[in-house]
């Protein structure tokens, strides 16, 4: 870390240990504009990054040329703009294509977000294909968008939800998945990575033994895709949900990967142009995949604009950015775990970027609210997984999320941050 | 605009570490309940109406330390008071946390109760201020002496789904 780095901290102890430099922390900083900003009349901590992360300069001079030389509606002129249009969102399903290791460009489908993604596979599989009595398992860390579509199917159809039940780390044992599982188990829907507690979740092991006995599975995919390598083939998942804003991407954007076979049997979620072949009053044919999902014209900016945040994260490395980011949830998490009256919550042993944690008698909102003041960003509040609140008999947490271009001077503001906290309700 | 570490003044956090008038009364005749699903908070109020004095007044709930004090503070400022009294200061603190009330200003009732006018600075803090307020106004409303009457609180949609 640069003497630069280490003066944006005031009382950054001497200890603070420098990242393995994989990654030039500082250079990439510089690439992040946002990151400038001061709030509160301090230098901006981000640690909310996995509610949105920010976008790199690369990704916003890419949506700007895309709008000042390249926009027109997609698919559907033989002029020049719209051919430039049409050429460089497809090129964006590639690069994405590339990025998750997907078989095939038409598995790949442009959504609004993971929510969108889920509701597809709600609309597109579940509807069509689940009855009365089937039975869908899901798992308490589910984000609320990988749980009320499921609920509106169950009322709606009279299926069954079944929770995976998790321990006092945050962590699902395999054995009490596997138990769920029986003669009517039609569906799985487990998320990759919490963003509550930041567990990484087996879900390759248990895609092999919900395939074993016929039956397909979503991942939830918003908070590994940014940190994590992802090779949908390697899963073997049936469907992989994710979100750009997350990805360093833009907002309005998101994934959904489908297996060709299944994305195929399914049927359309909304209907309108582009998703058609012909359309008369008595018959429609529905386009071939991905575009019997796309229907009407999509955010084609942010579609592009997140093959470009693809290809800034590729260029640094997942695994590069897998390291740094890990270096910086072990150093969190040896200091604020050594401070008296805090606790973390979500001890699992594989864990991605996220620290949450409570501190004893102050509620998270107060919590956040003091942070702002010395330009810590953080996220507080229940993180759309009450049932994980409830599961530790909390109302909520306050959560750090790292991104790469986190500093350990970084960590040491968010320590500095919670003594403070508990010197103003000492 | 106020700096926002005033907020968390030393009234504030006494009254968040030794909330008056915490916990439920026998002789309720009216209770609302309130609900911030943003952050969580959750008071249940109950209140001993007289005529149209307030003779007794408790709450109870787990919430931040910004609307556990003003429900406190608020407790203590309207017991013994008459409700139309108590519904002066709903509408004059919620004025003034929303920032239709420059408390330096206008006429008011509010006393000690503008320790609370930094949040207007704080929009997400806002609604923690004003629940116990909210749900005031629903217990005035309120027919029965139980809490399921929260539904039907005109105040209390616009809380919870902000
Ligand atoms: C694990 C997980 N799933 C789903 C979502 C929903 O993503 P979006 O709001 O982008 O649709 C989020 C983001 O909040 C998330 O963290």
């Amino acid at each position: 870390m640069t003497a630069q780095a280490r003066s944006r901290i005031p009382g950054a102890v001497p200890e603070t240990p420098v990242s393995s430099g994989k990654l030039n922390v500082e250079r990439i900083r510089a690439d992040f504009p946002i990151l400038k900003l001061n709030v509160a009349g301090r230098p901006l901590v981000y640690l909310d990054n996995a509610a949105s992360s920010q976008m790199p300069q690369p990704v916003i001079d890419r949506l700007v040329r895309y709008q000042t030389e390249q926009h027109a509606n997609i698919h559907r002129g033989v002029h020049y703009l719209s051919e430039t249009a049409t050429a460089a969102y497809e090129e964006s399903r590639r690069k994405i294509q590339h990025f998750i290791n997907a078989r095939e460009d038409r598995e790949v489908i442009f959504t609004s977000g993971t929510t969108e993604a889920v509701n597809l596979v709600m609309h597109g599989f579940g509807r069509k294909f689940l009855t009365a009595g089937d039975e869908v398992i899901l798992t308490t860390l589910e984000h609320h968008s990988n749980i009320v579509p499921w609920q509106m199917l169950r009322d709606e159809k009279g299926i069954k939800i079944r929770v995976v039940p998790i321990n006092d780390a945050g962590e699902f044992l395999i054995d009490e998945y596997e138990k769920l599982f029986n003669e009517r188990t039609r569906f799985v829907g487990v998320m990759h990575v919490s963003n509550a507690l930041g567990t990484v979740n087996p879900v390759k092991a248990m895609i092999a033994y919900a395939h074993a006995r016929g039956v397909p599975v979503l991942v939830d995919g918003a908070q590994a895709a940014p940190h994590l390598k992802v090779d949908v083939q390697d899963l073997d998942c049936d469907f992989y949900a994710f979100s750009g804003h997350k990805l360093c991407g833009p907002t309005g954007i998101g994934i959904l990967y489908g297996k060709a076979v299944q994305l195929e049997r399914m049927q359309p979620f909304k209907g309108g142009g582009d998703m058609i072949l012909s359309v008369s009053f008595e018959k429609t044919a529905y386009n071939a995949i991905p575009y019997k999902f796309e229907a009407g014209t999509p955010p084609i900016a942010a579609a592009i604009g997140l093959g470009a945040a693809v290809d800034y994260l590729l260029a640094l490395g997942m695994d590069a950015i897998a390291t740094h980011e890990h270096e910086l949830l072990e150093y969190a998490t040896a200091q604020v775990s050594g401070m008296p009256g805090v606790r973390i919550v979500g001890t699992a042993r594989h864990k991605s970027a996220v620290l949450s944690f409570t501190i004893a008698g102050v509620h998270p909102h107060d919590v956040g609210t003091l942070l702002n003041q010395d330009g810590v960003a953080v996220r507080t509040g229940h993180h759309c997984a009450q049932p994980v609140m409830q599961r530790f008999s909390i109302p909520a947490t306050s959560r750090a999320s790292f991104a790469f271009y986190n500093t350990m001077g970084e960590v040491d503001a968010l320590v500095a941050g919670i003594r403070n906290v508990q010197k103003v309700f000492g | 605009m106020a700096d926002p570490k005033a907020l968390y003044q030393e009234v504030i956090l006494d009254h968040n570490r030794k909330p008056r008038n915490f916990g439920t009364l026998s002789q309720a005749s009216h209770t609302a309940e309130g609900h911030n699903p943003l952050c969580g908070d959750h008071i249940t109020l109950a209140l001993e109406l007289r005529g149209d004095a307030i003779e007794g007044i408790a709450f109870q709930g787990e919430s931040c330390a910004i609307c556990k004090a003003s429900a406190s503070m608020m407790t203590a400022m309207v017991k013994g008071k008459t409700r139309q009294t108590a519904e002066t200061l709903i509408k004059e603190f919620r004025d003034m946390a929303t920032g239709a009330l420059d408390v330096g200003q206008g006429d008011h009732h509010l006393g000690r109760l503008t320790v609370f006018a930094g949040v207007r600075d704080l929009p997400t803090r806002v609604k923690c201020a004003i629940l116990p307020w909210h749900t005031l106004h629903a217990a005035f409303n309120s027919v029965s002496s139980t809490s399921t009457e929260a539904g039907d609180d005109p105040m209390h949609a616009p809380i919870g789904d902000a």
